[in-house]
Order: structure tokens, then C-alpha cells, then sequence
């Protein structure tokens, strides 16, 4: 019992000595603080400014007290970009029933990303399984897999898989393997032979504002680098901005659903659905299911479709999927 | 002592002919030929080569392939001849491990060749992924590079310090430069014993190496989902062509050695029937390899993958297919049977026909399984559906092949060919076998 008795008073004196010593500290800043008030105070304005605190109170303050801050500068975010967004898992749902190939989503795709080779990162099919079979169209997207074939031969780590579902290209650490082309097996990824023709971002590029078109994996294209891979983001640029990626926008006949898949929602802007009840009153499926690479990809098959096939015929060009200039 | 001076005098080096001279300066100017193609491609991109996103990769790594294959002719000759102690060895190992360094060292450097990032190599050491089939490779071919010019050297140890005295006299700075890289070598018991043993671990360590590279390579193609690649049974089929790839090699270059060098009296036509035998061994596994590769999976094969065979069988592939087939494994095959076949020059006709198949093959496993992928080839120009190199890629294929002769030239030119110390050990035995009788 003694002993206990001298142990909590040590342990007063102990934290009595602590907090002296902290209000002392203290009481030298807070002085230090009222001498460069009181020297501000000189040149005081006399004009009072009424602000609101993070708590809600109204406050006055003299208004030569108000500064404007720095805006905080843009840290190094590039560890934020490979982990994704937090509790986040994006995910799409394309609706066969009625695409018709008018190849919006495409144009879009193209315009935003500054694709300008030969070959789209968004592509419209003419798919026919069987001779006996209905023939549609189905758009093509990065399948952004749980378990994507080309991350895992990926040697140096330039391509990634992120916890919102995203699979994205550094293409400033890209060495130009090309073995994830060869390991995708949707053909989704593109490859830049020569030095990229981008338009306006390789002129602003060449004038050196570079600082305006900063290179992210957040917004492939921005620039596209010779020799290194390109494909599909996900527009993670448009969902920071509330905006849905640039080929559910461009659809005018709503193919496109984008969504969460911890919400379970998905919408093409003017529509929403709950995902699941959507895969499974239309039968959803995933292309490829067999090989396993899980992709976020959903497709509603071409039922009750409310477009002819053949309207989509006139605009088909089997060996062009970017518009170049006359 | 006589026959010794003989000896020495039949297998050092000896200066370049004058055809040695025109040969060289030949691979030299096909060298900077591809050099200079490679600095454009450099300078404009992969777009001077034929690859497209479809056909991703062409010849770059069907000649990487053909490289590594051939470099497995150091585990084979040197590994598999050395332990099962086949006495008959002696004159073609050191010409075995010559091509093994020049294929392995020519296929590190085409692997670069094929990136398009080259400036970005490092990064596959900074940001190296342990789980990528490239990295396997990373680690495996300087691994292999290592042992494979340990393997030349430590044998060439004593010949380095007779070729010392031997140009004493007639060229001090060759002397020199031999002595220094003999190691003072005085042939001390205690030298000997440490050679012996180092010898005997790096030949151990040649056939394990050597697997696990070509093993590798065969997995850089069914790590994917691609029709065609995608199969078990690739490794073993690797292995296997590339023991016919290097015998084939081997025997090509020990004929051109013998004629040039005059080496009737080393390597005899008993080298060359024994080299028949192997070769046959060679490519009487790997029909079997193809036959399940190619013939089995006709009975159960899905849609894709019949289109794939069909156009191996008789599609656009065919004649390749069935002149790599036929020419670089069947025809060997009936051809070796016949003792008369195992003559040096049907030998060298055979074995050029194997080498040049061999790299057709490589051709025929890398370029059409690319043109058919899962999903339909549309929205791209029509000259993505199909790929033939461009003359950037055949400049350059043809220089880094060109790189690898002369490679094996310049050995040749200034090394023994055949082991001198060996060769003479074993005639003093022979000798003293026949007094002793």
C-alpha cells in the first residue's frame, strides 16, 4: 500500500513537471506571438473582417491579419496514383442490345486521349460467332482484370493493378518489351512505333509547356511517349472531376455504364442500375470468362435489341479506327 | 619429340589466309551495315521494322530464340560428353565451347536490340519484378555468359603458357599477351589439381544452367494465353531443338574449321560419324516433342487453335512449316542412318540445313501464333494482318549473326582449336600402350 502511495505521487510530481514545463514553452511562444502582433497591429487598418472557423463560429478579424495562403503545391503523388482511389472499385457494363456502331464512343476516345496512330485503344467489332449466329456489334474497352496476364509479366512494374480496380501504364518507366501486348489476350493494348504526332499537346510540348501536360498514368496520352505501350484508362482524369469516362458521355445511344462496384450502381448518365440485379435479370457476362482474368468489363448479351445490326454497316471500316486528316 | 613439334606446329594459330582476310572484312562490313540500321531505328523508332501492335514480335526474337538454342551446344557436347567420358571429345569441345560464348553473348545483345526503350535498361534492374518470365531471363543469360566462358578458359590454361614459349621467338608481343593470360601457368601439381577441380565444377554447373536457360525461354511464350504458345510441353520441346540447333551448329563450323586449318589428321571422319549419331539422337527426340506439339493436338483441338495448325498445315505457314520439318528433321534423320551419310561433306550439307531450319523454325513458332489472336484483327491498316521483316530487321538480324562468326572467327583465329596439351597427353598414352605391348 506504501509503496503504491509513493508511486502516484511520483507520478503527480512526474506529470505536474511535464505540464509545467509544456506551459512554459508554451508561454514563451504565445509571447513571441503577441509581440509580432502587437508589431503588426502598428499598421493597423482599422478595417474588421467577419470569417467563419472550421467550427462554424463567426470570427472578426482585422483585415491586414488576413494573408492569403500558398496553395499547398502539388506533392509528390506518384505512391497515390500506383494505390488508387480508396474505397473504390470502378467498373463497366456495355449493353450489346444497343450499340449500332455509330462509333462516338471511338471519336471521343480518340479526341481526349490524343490518339493519333493507327490503331484505337477503344474499339467497335463486327463480331459473328457462327454462320448460323446473329451477328452484333460489341465495343471493346481495357477489360481492367482482377487478375490481369499483363501485369504479372510485366518486368520493371510500368504497368499496374490498382485497389479501385484500374489498370494503368507509367509510361515514363515502360521499356518497350511489348510482352504484355503479347500477354493480353483481349488485344487491347497499343504500342507507339515512332515519335507520337499528338496535335496540340505535341506542339504545346514542343513550345515547352510542359508543366500544362503533365505525364500521368491517370491520363494516358497526355503525351504518349515513342517506344512505351498506351491503352485504355478508365478515365480516372474524369472520375476525379465527377464526370463518367469520355465513351459513356459520347454514347448517344446509352451503351455505356459506368459505375462502382461497392455501390453497386452503375449509370450512363441517364439511367442507373443496381449492378448485380442488371447482370442478372439481362444475363451479364465477361469476355473470356475461361481464362480466368476476371475482368470489370461486363456485357449485356444482344437481345431485344433495339437497333438493326445493318445500320451499324455504314459506318464500319474494317482497316481504320482513327480518323486521320485529309 | 618430333611428333610433339608437329603437334604444336598443326594446331596453333595461324595467321588469316587470304580468303580469312576477305571472310572477316565480309562479316565486318555486314556488321556496320547493321549498325548503322540499328542507329535509325534508334533515332525513328520500331516503326522502321515491320512489327505492329498484332505481329508485336518478329525476327528480334525469333533470332534471340535461335541464339539461345544454339548456345546449348556447350551443355551438350562439353557437359553430357565430358561426364559420360567419351574419349572421342577432345578435338571438338573447345570449338563447341567457342560457339556456346558467341551464340549466348549474341543473344543478350539481340534481346536489346528488341527494346524499344534501351536507353530504360536499367530500370530492369531498379524496378526489377521477380514474377516476369524477363527477369528469369535477366538473371539466366549472364549466369549462363559466365559459366560458358569459364568453361572455355580454364582448359585453355596450359595450351595459353605453350603458346607462350611457342612464340618466344618468332612474335614477343603474341607471347606476351598469351603468357599474361596463361595465368603463369607452370603446370605445378598444385595447378593442376585446382584446374581439374574448377574444370569439373563448371561443367557440372554448364548442364543445369544450360537447361533452366532454355527452359526460360521457352516459358517467355506459355506464360501467356496465346494459341500455340500456350502448352506444357514447350520446355522440353525447347530443349530439345535446341540440342539439334547447336549439334547442327557444332558440326557446320567443325567441317569449315577442319578444311581451313587442315585438321584431317584431328578431327577425323570418326569425329564426324560419332557427331552423326548425336545429331541423330538430337533429332529423333525432338520429332517426338513435335509430333506432340503439333500432331496430337488436331484430335482435341478448340476452334483457335485449329486455325492456328491449319495454317501451319496448309495455310500461309506451310511451306515453311513443312521445309523446317521436313528438311530440318526428317531428312537428317534418314540422311544419318546411312553410314555413308556420316561422311564430313554430306555431314556439312546436313548440318548447314539444320542450322538455317533451325532458325526458320524459331520463325514459324513466334510469327503466326501473334496473327491470330483471340479477338478478330480489325480497325488497323491491312498490312497489320500479316508481317514479313522490313530491311532494317534483316540488316540487323544479319549483322548480329554476322557478330557471332566472327566472334567464333576471331576465337578461332587465336586460340587452339583443338586442346594441344589434351591432344599431346593422349598420343604419349597411345605411345606408350603400344611400346608396353
Amino acid at each position: 500500500m506504501d509503496k503504491n502511495k509513493t508511486d502516484s505521487r511520483r507520478k503527480f510530481l512526474d506529470k505536474g513537471l511535464k505540464l509545467g514545463l509544456i506551459t512554459a514553452i508554451g508561454g514563451i511562444g504565445l509571447s513571441k506571438l503577441a509581440t509580432k502582433l502587437t508589431a503588426q497591429t502598428d499598421q493597423n487598418s482599422g478595417d474588421k473582417m467577419e470569417l467563419m472557423t472550421t467550427d462554424g463560429t463567426i470570427i472578426q478579424v482585422d483585415s491586414s491579419e488576413v494573408m492569403e495562403m500558398e496553395h499547398t503545391p502539388k506533392h509528390d503523388n506518384s505512391a497515390a496514383i500506383r494505390e488508387g482511389m480508396p474505397n473504390r472499385k470502378f467498373v463497366m457494363v456495355v449493353d450489346l442490345a444497343k450499340c449500332k456502331n455509330a462509333l462516338k464512343c471511338q471519336v471521343s476516345c480518340n479526341k481526349n486521349h490524343y490518339i493519333t496512330g493507327d490503331n484505337a485503344w477503344l474499339k467497335v467489332y463486327k463480331m459473328q460467332e457462327t454462320n448460323d449466329t446473329a451477328p452484333y456489334w460489341m465495343p471493346t474497352t481495357c477489360q481492367h482484370c482482377d487478375k490481369p496476364a499483363c501485369v504479372t509479366v510485366c518486368p520493371v512494374d510500368a504497368t499496374f493493378k490498382r485497389r479501385d480496380g484500374l489498370v494503368l501504364i507509367d509510361n515514363t518507366r515502360c521499356i518497350g518489351c511489348r510482352f504484355c501486348m503479347a500477354a493480353c489476350p483481349y488485344s487491347t493494348r497499343v504500342f507507339n512505333w515512332s515519335e507520337p504526332n499528338q496535335g496540340e499537346i505535341t506542339l504545346a510540348l514542343d513550345m515547352g509547356e510542359e508543366g500544362q501536360h503533365i505525364s500521368s498514368p491517370e491520363h494516358a496520352g497526355m503525351p504518349s511517349i515513342k517506344g512505351t505501350v498506351d491503352k485504355c484508362d478508365f478515365c480516372p482524369h474524369s472520375i476525379q472531376n465527377g464526370e463518367l469516362p469520355h465513351c459513356v458521355t459520347a454514347c448517344p445511344n446509352g451503351v455505356f455504364y459506368f459505375g462502382d462496384k461497392y455501390e453497386d450502381t452503375v449509370t450512363n448518365g441517364d439511367e442507373t442500375f443496381r449492378l448485380s440485379k442488371l447482370l442478372k435479370d439481362k444475363a451479364g457476362y465477361r469476355l473470356m470468362e475461361g481464362l480466368g482474368t476476371e475482368p470489370s468489363v461486363y456485357y449485356l448479351p444482344p437481345v431485344d435489341r433495339l437497333v438493326d445490326f445493318e445500320d451499324g454497316l455504314e459506318q464500319y471500316n474494317e482497316f481504320q479506327s482513327v480518323e486521320k486528316p485529309e | 619429340m618430333e611428333n610433339y613439334d608437329k603437334l604444336l606446329n598443326d594446331l596453333a594459330p595461324k595467321k588469316f589466309s587470304k580468303l580469312g582476310v576477305i571472310w572477316t572484312s565480309f562479316l565486318i562490313l555486314v556488321i556496320i551495315i547493321g549498325v548503322i540500321a540499328y542507329i535509325d531505328q534508334l533515332i525513328k523508332g520500331q516503326v522502321v521494322t515491320n512489327m505492329r501492335d498484332y505481329a508485336l514480335w518478329g525476327i528480334y526474337i525469333s533470332n534471340f530464340v535461335f541464339f539461345v538454342a544454339t548456345s546449348f551446344v556447350g551443355s551438350v557436347a562439353v557437359a553430357i560428353l565430358r561426364l559420360s567420358d567419351k574419349k572421342w571429345r577432345t578435338p571438338i569441345v573447345r570449338i563447341a565451347e567457342i560457339i556456346t560464348l558467341a551464340s549466348i553473348a549474341m543473344a543478350g545483345i539481340t534481346i536489346m536490340i528488341d527494346m524499344a526503350r534501351p536507353d530504360r535498361l536499367l530500370n530492369l534492374f531498379v524496378h526489377a519484378r521477380l514474377q516476369s518470365p524477363i527477369t528469369w531471363d535477366v538473371i539466366i543469360i549472364p549466369t549462363f555468359l559466365a559459366v560458358s566462358f569459364l568453361l572455355l578458359y580454364f582448359p585453355l590454361l596450359p595450351d595459353l603458357a605453350i603458346l607462350k614459349k611457342y612464340y618466344e621467338k618468332t612474335s614477343p608481343t603474341a607471347s606476351k599477351w598469351y603468357g599474361k593470360l596463361s595465368l603463369n601457368w607452370t603446370g605445378s601439381k598444385t595447378q593442376k589439381k585446382i584446374q581439374t577441380k574448377s574444370i569439373k565444377i563448371v561443367a557440372l554447373l554448364i548442364l543445369p544452367v544450360g537447361l533452366v536457360l532454355q527452359t526460360i525461354d521457352a516459358w517467355l511464350f506459355s506464360t501467356t494465353y496465346r494459341i500455340g504458345w500456350d502448352s506444357t510441353n514447350f520446355a522440353p520441346y525447347f530443349i530439345s531443338g535446341a540440342f539439334v540447333a547447336g549439334v547442327g551448329a557444332l558440326i557446320t563450323v567443325i567441317f569449315v574449321v577442319r578444311k581451313f586449318r587442315h585438321l584431317e589428321n584431328y578431327i577425323t571422319e570418326l569425329h564426324f560419324d560419332k557427331l552423326g549419331k548425336l545429331l541423330t539422337l538430337a533429332c529423333l527426340i525432338y520429332l517426338y516433342f513435335n509430333i506432340n506439339e503439333y500432331a496430337l493436338p488436331v484430335f482435341t483441338a478448340k476452334k483457335g487453335e485449329l486455325t492456328h495448325l491449319d495454317t501451319l498445315f496448309t495455310g500461309h505457314y506451310a511451306p515453311l512449316f513443312w521445309f523446317v520439318t521436313i528438311g530440318g528433321l526428317l531428312i537428317p534423320i534418314i540422311v544419318l542412318l546411312f553410314k555413308k551419310g556420316r561422311k564430313p561433306l554430306p555431314m556439312f550439307f546436313i548440318g548447314l540445313t539444320v542450322v538455317i531450319a533451325s532458325w526458320w523454325k524459331r520463325y514459324v513458332i513466334v510469327t503466326p501464333t501473334l496473327l491470330h489472336p483471340f479477338l478478330p484483327i480489325q480497325g488497323v491498316p491491312e498490312s497489320w494482318h500479316h508481317y514479313f521483316p522490313s530491311l532494317h530487321e534483316w540488316l540487323i538480324t544479319f549483322a548480329t549473326l554476322a557478330a557471332a562468326l566472327l566472334i567464333i572467327t576471331v576465337l578461332v583465329r587465336f586460340l587452339p582449336v583443338i586442346p594441344i596439351q589434351r591432344t599431346a597427353e593422349e598420343q604419349d598414352k597411345l605411345e606408350t600402350e603400344k611400346n608396353t605391348k
